[in-house]
Formats: structure tokens, sequence, C-alpha cells
């Protein structure tokens, strides 16, 4: 360990072992927000499915549109993590770890929601014990399952010289379990040339991997919509569409993550203005692709005018209005004007305008899952007039927010398990004047 | 005037097609996996019509245990059915509905066959669609299920096995015309205890599961007519067999193709590439005037038709 290593453990060391009022208090925060979730769960096995707002037209409601958001930020880390690290960007080392948390931790929690949805939790082992490969499910199943493992096994490649580090650090005060498991966990990795050269190609090899699943993931979600005849979801453009819109959200919370991590861990010195603007601009070039996307694939559907889609179109643009500006206006426009002119440029603009992505996004989800489903081909009729309009339940509610919270307590405590920027190989200090690159 | 003649020779031909022996054609030839116990003196239980329990002696049964969920699988051999609706004839009497509510168990709200009020452009005169789950022969809710709780069969017909269904309703989302329903409800309906569950009659329903109109095979086993079939009081629904080319509204039995052919026979959104097993005969020369399907219906029912063009067209003009 070199002396700048040392350092930074110093530095970063009393982050891991802080039991301060704060931290318990947010933490216990979570806790009760995640036991609202199970208790929605709760009810929602006690009542069944009656109690959500969804129906026999509208069957997809919040808990898929949670489930293809929290698949979207799981993408900022594949594709950011992966590939800045396969173009061995220099200034990468301090947000990677944030960014590949943030994928394992939304992979993790995005499938939850489908759990929620679906009306026999009891016979869920039948999509393998059962499973057929003709649908469109079960290829989401093993895409899904294959992503979360790779990206599990790349977040742990890049987790082994911090835990080594951690190991050797005689300093550090955290109870004896967890040196334990640091040293269990760094499978004894030595700081040695042979080392760091398996290390490395392992992760350039998963690094690759994980992109090329991240795209196949996303892919196949969409085609879970528009392999299907409904109106608004029988698109061809959905695939990569789906893509876009996931990269440009996870990058969104990234930024935004960012900013709070630089804000309670003081890393000003680390993460500065200069990793914003980079990842700002990559937000705003993804800002620019999602409206281009969305643009055609309304464009198309008004100017053709086909009375299908005319139906789904006058929803939108009616009943639908806000959430249409919210989605596909302000989600598109507001991160070009803020990270589009240098002079708007500042920390706290850029996190606003990817504050604003991440909104826009959940509610762009919406506007796919919900609206279709209330237009069919069939427009409805013969049915309970409460059949014909969605709207969440507070069972819906309280399970989101459990969501949520998990999704924040999932990511706090990796954070207080390992360093929430790289120690190992890291000289971030340096990083500005661009000149070192290894330790 | 050209109503009226459409309307006579449909008549004429139905007359003149009857005479080849009737429903007998169409009920005789089932091969059914019966079996018929005969011991007499033994008395059994069985569900009366309305749910009530009867006390019968054995020997008077001729009775079909339902298909098992496995059994359930495999098609009627040499079958493949299919279901003829004329619009003409359909005034929205709602037996179809209330029968198959009945006989299938379903609560008010849940329907397997549910009657549209269609126009086909604002200028033409609205009519009365019922609309079953049309048993598609390249149906989609089969092609996406991820368990196979829903199959076709080398008859025809679309079934769901509730006890495979995991109810992630992706083929709610598949079918584009909305013929499934799922049970979002506890289901606590008494004497079902005791019923043996087929996907065949659709009894008992499973909290969580997805099902629709099943075309009633319990009953085509027993050669009888599904339950929509031998209610309606118009006699608008036919059902048969495409491989006899005959289908029966339980009075009249016709050939399939010549009535298709005759009567301009068309499925509901062929474009799409399901390929139907329902065809409809176009509502020209309608035995009553649309407006009869609206006469002595309650406020919960007018509500249904809020949504209907007709009634979206005559708001808004």
């Amino acid at each position: 360990m070199d002396n700048n290593e040392l350092n930074l453990l110093r530095e970063f060391s009393p982050q891991l072992s802080t039991k301060s009022r704060l931290v318990k208090g947010w933490l216990l925060f979570l806790l009760f927000a995640f036991m609202l979730g199970l208790f929605g769960l709760y009810m929602q096995i006690i009542h069944g499915h009656a109690i959500t707002g969804m129906r026999d037209y509208v069957v997809w409601g919040v808990y898929i549109v949670n489930f293809i958001f929290f698949m979207g930020l799981s993408y900022a880390g594949a594709l950011i993590s992966g590939t800045l690290h396969l173009m061995k960007t220099e200034w990468r080392k301090p947000i990677m770890r944030m960014a590949e948390i943030l994928t394992v931790v939304s992979l993790m929690i995005g499938p939850l929601f489908i759990i929620l949805c679906i009306g026999r939790l009891d016979r869920l082992y039948f999509l393998v014990l059962h499973g057929r490969i003709q649908s469109p499910i079960t290829w989401d199943v093993i895409a899904i399952s294959t992503d979360l493992i790779g990206c599990l096994l790349y977040l742990y490649l890049s987790f082994i010289p911090d835990f080594a580090r951690l190991r050797d650090f005689k300093e550090l005060d955290v109870k004896s379990w967890r040196k334990k498991m640091y040293s269990v966990l760094s499978l004894g990795y030595q700081d040695t040339p042979e080392y760091n050269k398996i290390l490395n190609r392992s992760k350039n090899v998963m690094a690759a991997i994980i992109i090329a699943i991240a795209i196949i993931v996303y892919s196949v979600l969409a085609w879970i919509f528009s392999v299907t005849l409904q109106p608004g979801w029988h698109s061809t453009i959905f695939g990569p569409y789906f893509v876009i819109a996931a990269v440009y959200s996870g990058t969104g919370l990234l930024i935004i993550i960012m900013w709070i991590y630089r804000k309670i861990y003081h890393l000003e010195a680390y993460i500065t203005k200069s990793h914003f603007v980079k990842i700002g601009v990559l937000l705003l070039i993804l800002a620019a692709f999602f409206g281009y996307f969305t643009f055609s694939e309304y464009l198309t559907k008004w100017y053709g005018s086909e009375s299908n889609d005319a139906v789904l179109i006058d929803k939108l643009f009616e009943e639908y209005f806000w959430m249409f500006i919210i989605s596909n206006y302000a989600g598109v426009i507001i991160p070009l004007v803020v990270i589009g002119f240098p002079k708007l440029r500042t920390i706290n603009s850029i996190t606003f305008a990817a504050f604003v992505s991440v909104v826009a996004l959940w509610y762009n989800r919406y506007l796919i899952v919900v609206p279709t489903l209330e237009s069919p081909y069939l427009p409805i009729q013969d049915s309970r007039a409460e059949y014909l309009y969605y709207a969440p339940t507070w069972v819906e509610l309280f399970t989101s927010i459990g969501g949520v919270a998990l999704f924040c307590l999932f990511f706090t405590l990796a954070s207080k398990f390992v360093p929430i920027i790289e120690v190992s190989g890291n000289a971030p200090k340096k990083l500005e004047t661009k000149t070192a690159s290894q330790s | 005037m050209a109503k009226k003649k459409d309307k006579t020779s449909r008549r004429e031909f139905f007359n003149s097609s009857i005479s080849l022996g009737a429903t007998a054609l169409f009920l005789s030839n089932f091969t059914s996996s019966c079996t018929d116990p005969k011991e007499p003196g033994e008395k059994v239980k069985v569900l009366g019509q309305n749910g009530e329990l009867l006390e019968v002696d054995k020997s008077e049964l001729h009775y079909c245990k339902p298909a098992t969920p496995e059994e359930s699988r495999q098609g009627i051999p040499n079958r493949k059915f299919v279901m003829v609706i004329d619009l003409s004839r359909c005034r929205n009497a709602r037996i179809c509905v209330e029968k198959c509510q009945e006989a299938h168990h379903l609560l008010p709200g849940q329907e397997f066959i549910r009657v549209y009020l269609m126009q086909r452009s604002e200028k033409s005169t609205p009519y009365w669609f019922p609309k079953p789950c049309f048993h598609c022969n390249n149906p989609l809710c089969a092609s996406v299920c991820p368990v196979g709780a829903t199959y076709k069969r080398s008859d025809g017909i679309v079934l769901v096995d509730n006890e495979r269904c995991i109810g992630c309703k992706f083929c709610m989302t598949g079918c584009p015309y909305n013929a499934r329903i799922f049970m979002w409800e506890k289901l606590e309906v008494e004497n079902e205890k005791d019923i043996e569950y087929s996907p065949e009659t659709s009894i008992p329903a499973r909290e969580g599961t997805v099902a629709k109109c099943d075309f009633c095979p319990d009953l085509l086993r027993n050669k009888k007519l599904p339950h929509c079939v031998a209610a309606c009081p118009m006699g608008a629904i036919y059902f048969g067999d495409i491989n006899e080319d005959s289908v029966t509204n339980g009075e009249e039995t016709v050939g399939f193709t010549e009535l298709i052919k005759n009567y301009d026979g068309y499925r509901h959104l062929e474009n799409l590439g399901t390929d139907p097993s329902v065809y409809y005969l176009p509502a020209t020369g309608r035995l009553f005037p649309f407006e009869r399907g609206l006469e002595d219906k309650d406020e919960e029912l007018m509500k249904r038709y809020e949504n209907s063009p007709y009634f979206k067209n005559k708001n808004n003009g």
C-alpha cells in the first residue's frame, strides 16, 4: 500500500465505521418506509389484488411502471462504468463505484415489483418448472438473472482490491466480524502485478459482457410490450427506445447520487464540477436521443392517424396532458437547455436537470403502460364503469414507497460496507492534472 | 326493400337446410370419453343448475367426469369447432351472458361473453355484437404464456388451466379482443368445495388467475351445445364443427361453408392475423331495430354503453 492509498483509507474508513445519530435515524426511517411496503404486500395477499387499482383492462399498473423504471436505472452502471472502464477513462475512478452499486441494487429492486404484480406468488417457481421458451417473459427471466449475476460479479471484482486494502489496514475501527469478512472476501488478493493482471483481464471481460447483456435485457423488456398487438405498444422502435430511455434515467440518477454523496461525505476534492459536466454532457446527448425517439414514436402515430392510434394520441393529449408535458417535453427540454448552455452549468443546475430526467422517465413509463391498456382495439364496453380507467390505490403507493426505501437502504448499507470511492489503484487528487494513472 | 328481401332469403335458406334432419346431425357423432356407471340403487349427490344439491340414483345419470387438467390438454378427436353469430338476430337480450355467468359461477361484472354496441361508421345503423373468446387458430395469448397455462387444442379450443396459471396477465395484454378476465377478488363461493376442478368447466375459479370463455367443452363431450348457444332466444348463435361443415343453433342445422359464403360471413379484426374461430354474419336485414336492445335496461347496464361509438357520436353531435 502506498502513501496515497493509506491517506485515502484514513479519510474514508470513518465513513465505514461511523454510527452517528443521523445515519441511525436515516436507516430507521428507511426501515419504517420498507415496513409500509411490507404492510401493503400483506394487505394485498390477504385481500387479493382487488385492493389494487388494476382491473380487467388495465391489468398492469404502477407495479410494471416501477419495474421498468428500476430496470432502467440499473443501466447506468452497466453502460457508464462498463464503457468508461473499457475506454480506460482517467476521470472515471471517483464515480465508478456509485454507478456499479446503483446497477446491482436497482437490478435487485426491479424484479420485486413483478412479484407484486403476479396473481399467484405461490406459483412463481412454475416459471422454471413449466417454463416455455416461446414466451417473452421466459426470455426476461433468463436475461434478468444473467444480468444480475454478471453485474454482481463485475461489482465484486472491483471490490476485491478494496477488500484487501481494508483487510491490511490496521487502523480500521470496525467490529471483528467485518474485518474477518473483508479478509475472506478479498480472496487472498495481493497488490502484485500478477494479481492485477488477472483482475484487470477479468474486469475487461465482465465489462464487455455486462454492456451486451444490459442491452439485451432492456430490449427483451421492450419486446414484452411490442410483441403484443396493442396499438400503443406494437412498435418496432420499442427496443432501442427503451434502451436509450433506460440509460437516460440511470445517468440521471447517477448524477443525483454523486451530488448527495459529495455533500454528505464532503467529497468535493474528488467529485468535481468537471465530473458533473462530463456526465452531464452524456445526459444531454441521451436527452436528445430520448426526445428524438419519443418524437418519432408519436409523430408516426399521429400523422398516420389510424383510428386506434388516434384514440390513444387523443387520450395522451387530453386526459394525460400534464403527465405528457412533464415526461416528454420537460424531460427533454430542461436537460437540453440547462446543460446545453455552458453558462447555465453548475453542479446544482446539472443535478436539477438530472432530477427532472428521472421524474420524467417514470412518467414516460406510466404513459406507455396505462393509457395503452385503457384504449384497446375494441373500445371498452359492457363492463363495469370503474373498469374504464386506472388509478393506483394506497396499496400500490405503499408498496412503491417500500421499494424505493429498500433501494435507498441497500445503497446506504453498501456504502457503509465499502468506501464509496475506490481506494485501490486510485490517485484522485492528481486526477485533475491528468498526469498519473497508476498508483 | 333490399333489407326485407335479404331477410326473407336468409330465412328460406335456414328453413331449407333444416330438412337434413337437424340437430341430431351435429350432436350424433361425438366421441366422448364418458364413463357410464350403471349400478342401480346407489345414490349420488350432484350439483343442480342453480348450485343446489340434489340426490339422484346413479343409474339415472349419464354423466361425464369433468376432464382433468391433463386430459383437458387433448382436444376432442376429429373435431374443429366453430361459432357463427348472426348479428341480424341479436337484440341484446343478454340471456347468453346470464346463462354463461350462471353456468361458470361468475359474479356480476365478470363476463365470458359481452355484448358490444357497435357502429361501423357514424352514418350506419348500430348493431349488437356478442363477443365471446374467439378461440383463435393463431392465439397470441397461448404464445406469450410463460408456463403453458393457456393452450390451443387440436379441436380448436383455447383453454386456461387455472391450476397452472401464475397470474402474470401477459395473455390479457396479448389478446387484442379483451376476451379474458382476471379473478381479482378472494373467491368464497359456497358449495364449490367438492367440485373437482376442470379447465373444461372453468369451475371453480381461483383467485389471482385468468379465466375466459371456454366454448364449454364439458357440454360438447356430453353432446350438448354451449350455454350461450342453447340460451339465445333469437337463435343468433350457431355452433358446430368445421370438419362436418355444419353448424346449429339448437333448432336449425346449416352448412357452415354455405352459410359463410352466402351471407358474407366475416371475422372481427381479421387483419390482426389471429385467425379466429368465431364468424359473424353482418347485421344487414336486422330482425329488430337496434333500440330494442336498450329497452328495459337498468341504469348500471346503460352506463356500460356510454363508451360505445353510438352514444359517443350522439353526445358529440
